[in-house]
């Protein structure tokens, strides 16, 4: 990003608001696959991860069932490497089981165009051939530019282009909370 | 989300304004951005040689490739990352492990991948070298990786086309992938530069891998011996921060890393030393002479190797060797570089 | 045709000690040489002496060199006119125009042309179109072997009764010691200089620049500065034993210099030259593989171009000459290895001789014109260099104050393989006149027609004229 910038507009979410979400999509995901056979999570770096890891530990604690859980950095899928003006780094996939009969549920922190959740499932069909893949996102955006919908939703945030939301996380930025912010 | 980590990394490091009215976090660290939000981009057009590099930017490279080996690992070794876009292998002298090896890492970026060499193509013509960057041009060639036997070919090259131009060797100047892919060896093995003791043994004059190696090694810290006959070995090596001998074994003691350099036989001729024989009782590693390295020494030869001259077969077979290895570590670093000199360079950001 | 040079400062070793004269030229020839002449005898001298460039009536022009200074017409012993042979890079046509803008009145045209003039047709050939062509003068240089092959003697007197006015392989080293020998007793009774090139071809290998960091770092194969020293080491010994007069082309090395000047204390007949880029620039001027750089011999260290300046100032090296070699863009524009060596020199000799060593006091004005005319004219036997009454007026203004940026395409040589582009120059040539006439001004050449329109005109003299791309 080489846009100016950024207004803190509004908190959208905090710490217990986050907590409860990640509760209840991990009760809609066991609902969803009738048991927790087969499931395997696997984070989109570098946000969905720690993600991932919350609801697996979630799971565990309802279902008593420890799920594996993956990474998945998807910067050599992206659509738009040529256009961007600062390259990402390319991070490691650890993907440490098969994916092949696999019930996938990528886990990310906001869904907005579409256009990361198509790379990640370029991504992920690469490494194999899962039987179904759900994707959970803590945050809705909307403005899709792609035929994706989430299959589990934190909260759905209607915005306007202008805005950019903010997930931090304690793993990675010391604090759990989703900020709303307007680009100046 | 790439958008939201950047703005993450904004947030944190960049706007001072916005850290002050946040709160500290609980535990009172300082906020971080999230792991691998770094703040070094590759700005480079060309990679043409390691001079000049930053040791941010060889570690940047290195990080990538590490990213990128991942791909052995995998079924389908295929990215989509270059997709449309022309890689040209533009190829002067023969090779067969750097050519390939840049050909595989531009295919498995999903990139097409030309080769031109002087067989077939006009160079053997008599066409020049500017003629055939302006035909590149008008091909539309996304990267040129050039191997040419005039030291400074690359940097012509470079100033003459728009696409990102790769240094696969230029006479007796630079062979900036090779040395990538030794330091990342040495990364792999070794863990460290800092304080690293590493000998390179052989023909110093002619070698360009030997120069890579020493601009890259002295950035990142290491100690470099250089050793081999007079003839081979320049005085004014010592000027870019190496010791040079002419003693073999005080050379080896107590090395962690020996890179061992081919010998041409067309040197011999040149009468820059006597016979292979004596080059190779004088200069052959044997793992007699090793002892006096260190005991988990690392061996490495850019290929391919002359046995019985320069390495001999059984420290060529030696478990400390990694000679085959670097082959794999070779296509990594080479797609790394692919993905780096082809990154974005417009000015505004799509979202994502 | 007569001008009248009015209040320049005269700096010509011949006539002593430097000051402000008037030079009056009638008939082609220095007329008189004094302080305040009148333009005439008559009255209305006085009224238009002050206006460069007007008629007093007669045909007299007066010439205003006020603020500049007057010297006898500069020579360049050391130029490759390429013609016959590589007309593409040069031709005696352009090439005399190069050395007219540069403030060069005569060149000597070394014999590595195509044919080698070793031979009294092409020496002959030379001459007539030079005659017909040239602005300057063109001495030709005659070749001391056949062929510039190193193998047999040239026909020598055949050369010196053509007009060549020195012997010289450039370019070509003489490897065999034997037949150098012969060469300096045989040009003996023609008085004839043998100019050398020095260069050990087998110690030079395939090196393409002086051997050194520079050539390390670049990993481009190098030319220990001792490729020239043994041979000149070998050609002074020659000389010594032979009593024949030796002239060594371009000194490049601190080692070389030295040779030279212990050679002259034992009172070898040696002369030599150095070129404005080897006292200028190091084999630095590589760095980013400019072909334009590439020179043969090549750039030094930075200790070698002290060492030519320290030859210079205490008089070892007696000449400064351009070893001007035009090579097209093309040629140049290939792969460091593959490139000609050679650099053209014509159009920027004289201001780097005043920026580099004049301006930095590493030689006087004096002695820097006496390495640029009495010395040359003397070493090759010509009534040149000098502007005492009765010479043929062969004379150069300069102005030492104009600032100027080099810019090669402003060059009227064919060829632009200069590595001093855009570089900034203090001092310029703004007049040269051949014989009486006025060939170039302000960097513009004043020929045929050009030179009446110019002169009624009074375009020429006003201001910045276009193509030297003056600064200040």
């Amino acid at each position: 990003m080489e846009t100016g910038k950024l207004r803190e507009k509004i908190q959208i979410m905090d710490a217990e608001a986050m907590r409860r979400a990640l509760t209840r999509i991990a009760h809609e995901i066991i609902e969803r696959n009738k048991g927790v056979e087969k499931v395997c999570l696997v984070g989109i770096r570098t946000r969905g991860v720690p993600l991932a890891n919350r609801l697996a530990e979630r799971i565990r604690e309802i279902e008593g069932t420890s799920l594996p859980v993956g990474s998945l950095d998807i910067t050599l899928y992206r659509d738009d490497l040529t256009t961007i003006a600062h390259q990402p780094v390319v991070h490691k996939t650890e993907v440490g089981f098969s994916v092949t009969g696999a019930r996938i549920v990528l886990v990310d922190d906001v869904i907005f165009t579409g256009r990361t959740t198509r790379a990640a499932l370029d991504a992920l069909i690469d490494l194999g051939r899962p039987q179904t893949i759900q994707l959970a996102v803590l945050i809705d955006r909307g403005h899709r530019e792609l035929p994706i919908r989430p299959d589990y939703v934190g909260k759905n945030v209607p915005t306007s282009q202008r805005e950019v939301v903010s997930v931090r996380l304690g793993e990675t930025d010391g604090v759990d909370e989703v900020i709303l912010n307007e680009l100046l | 989300m790439f958008l939201d980590e950047l703005l993450q990394a904004f947030f944190n490091f960049v706007h001072p304004a916005l850290r002050r009215i946040r709160p500290k976090p609980p535990n009172g660290r300082p906020p971080r951005a999230a792991k691998g939000v770094r703040s070094l981009e590759w700005k480079r057009k060309d990679l043409l040689g390691l001079e000049g590099l930053s040791a941010e930017e060889i570690h940047l490279i290195l990080d990538t490739a590490e990213s990128c080996k991942q791909i052995y690992e995998r079924e389908i070794k295929k990215f989509p990352t270059l997709r449309g876009r022309t890689v040209v292998n533009l190829f002067y002298e023969p090779s067969t492990r750097t050519r390939t090896s840049f050909e595989l890492a531009g295919k498995w970026m999903g990139a097409d991948v030309i080769n031109v060499s002087s067989s077939t193509s006009s160079v053997a013509k008599g066409e020049s070298l500017r003629d055939t960057a302006r035909t590149l041009e008008a091909l539309g060639a996304d990267v040129v990786v050039i191997r040419h036997s005039a030291a400074g070919a690359a940097h012509q090259l470079a100033s003459e086309v728009r696409a990102a131009v790769i240094n696969a060797g230029d006479g007796a100047h630079e062979h900036p992938t090779q040395g990538l892919l030794d330091l990342y060896t040495i990364r792999e093995r070794k863990g460290r530069f800092a304080g690293l003791r590493v000998t390179i043994v052989g023909d110093i004059l002619h070698s360009r891998v030997a120069r890579s190696n020493i601009w890259g090694l002295r950035t990142l810290g290491a100690e470099v011996t250089v050793v081999g006959p007079p003839t081979l070995v320049p005085r004014e090596i010592t000027q870019l921060g190496v010791r040079a001998t002419h003693d073999l074994e005080e050379a080896l003691a107590g090395a962690d890393v020996v890179n061992i350099l081919r010998i041409q036989l067309e040197r011999q001729k040149k009468g820059l030393f006597p016979s292979l024989r004596e080059y190779a009782r004088l200069y052959g590693i044997t793992a007699e002479k090793l002892e006096s390295a260190g005991e988990d020494v690392l061996i490495m030869h850019p290929g391919p190797a002359n046995l019985g001259v320069e390495v001999s077969e059984e420290v060529a077979r030696d478990p400390r060797s990694a000679i085959s290895g670097q082959v794999q570590n070779g296509v990594a670093v080479r797609m790394a570089l692919l993905y780096l000199l082809t990154g974005g360079r417009a000015q505004d950001a799509v979202l994502g | 045709m007569r001008y009248l040079v009015k209040g320049g400062l005269v700096v010509d070793p011949a006539l002593g000690p430097e000051g402000r004269r008037d030079i009056l030229i009638e008939d082609g020839k220095v007329a008189a040489v004094g302080e305040d002449l009148a333009a005439t005898g008559e009255a209305r001298g006085s009224r238009k002496a002050s206006h460069d460039g007007h008629s007093g009536g007669d045909d007299l022009k007066v010439i205003d060199a006020t603020g500049k200074v007057v010297v006898p017409g500069l020579i360049d012993m050391h130029v490759h006119l390429r013609e016959p042979g590589r007309e593409d890079e040069e031709t005696i046509h352009s090439g005399t125009r190069a050395a007219a803008r540069g403030g060069f009145t005569g060149v000597v045209a070394m014999a590595n042309t195509s044919p080698v003039a070793d031979n009294g047709a092409v020496v002959d050939f030379v001459r007539e179109k030079a005659r017909r062509e040239g602005l300057v003068n063109v001495y030709p240089v005659g070749a001391v072997t056949k062929g510039q092959k190193g193998e047999e003697l040239a026909e020598i007197g055949e050369l010196a009764g053509a007009g060549a006015i020195a012997l010289s392989d450039d370019g070509h080293p003489i490897a065999n010691a034997g037949l150098m020998r012969r060469a300096l007793e045989y040009a003996g009774p023609f008085n004839l200089p043998v100019i050398v090139h020095a260069e050990d071809k087998d110690l030079a290998g395939d090196g393409v620049m002086h051997e050194g960091f520079v050539s390390l770092k670049l990993g481009l194969k190098g030319i220990p500065a001792a490729t020239e020293e043994v041979m000149i080491a070998r050609d002074l010994l020659l000389a010594e034993m032979t009593g024949g007069r030796l002239h060594i082309a371009h000194v490049s090395t601190a080692g070389a210099v030295e040779l030279i000047r212990q050679a002259k204390r034992r009172g070898v007949r040696v002369t030599a030259e150095a070129t404005p880029h080897h006292f200028t620039l190091t084999d630095e001027a590589v760095f980013g593989y400019n072909t334009n750089a590439r020179v043969s011999p090549p750039l030094r260290a930075a200790e070698d171009v002290a060492a030519v300046r320290a030859g210079l100032a205490d008089g070892t090296i007696d000449v400064i000459a351009t070893d001007h070699a035009p090579h097209t863009r093309e040629e140049k524009a290939v792969e460091f290895d593959l490139a000609p060596p050679g650099m053209v020199g014509l159009e920027t000799a004289v201001a780097l001789v005043l920026t580099e060593l004049v301006a930095r006091g590493v030689l006087s004005l004096r002695e820097a014109v006496a390495k640029l005319t009495a010395n040359p004219a003397k070493i090759l036997g010509l009534a040149a260099g000098t502007l005492q009454v009765g010479v043929l007026a062969d004379l150069t203004i300069l102005d030492l104050e104009r600032e100027w940026v080099v810019d090669t395409r402003a060059f009227v040589s064919r060829s632009r393989n200069s590595p001093f582009e855009g570089r900034r120059l203090r001092g310029m040539p703004v007049l040269t006149m051949v014989g009486g006439k006025v060939v170039a001004r302000d960097g513009r050449i004043v020929a045929d027609g050009e030179e009446k329109m110019a002169e009624d005109g009074s375009a020429a003299g006003r201001g910045v004229v276009a193509g030297w791309a003056a600064n200040g």
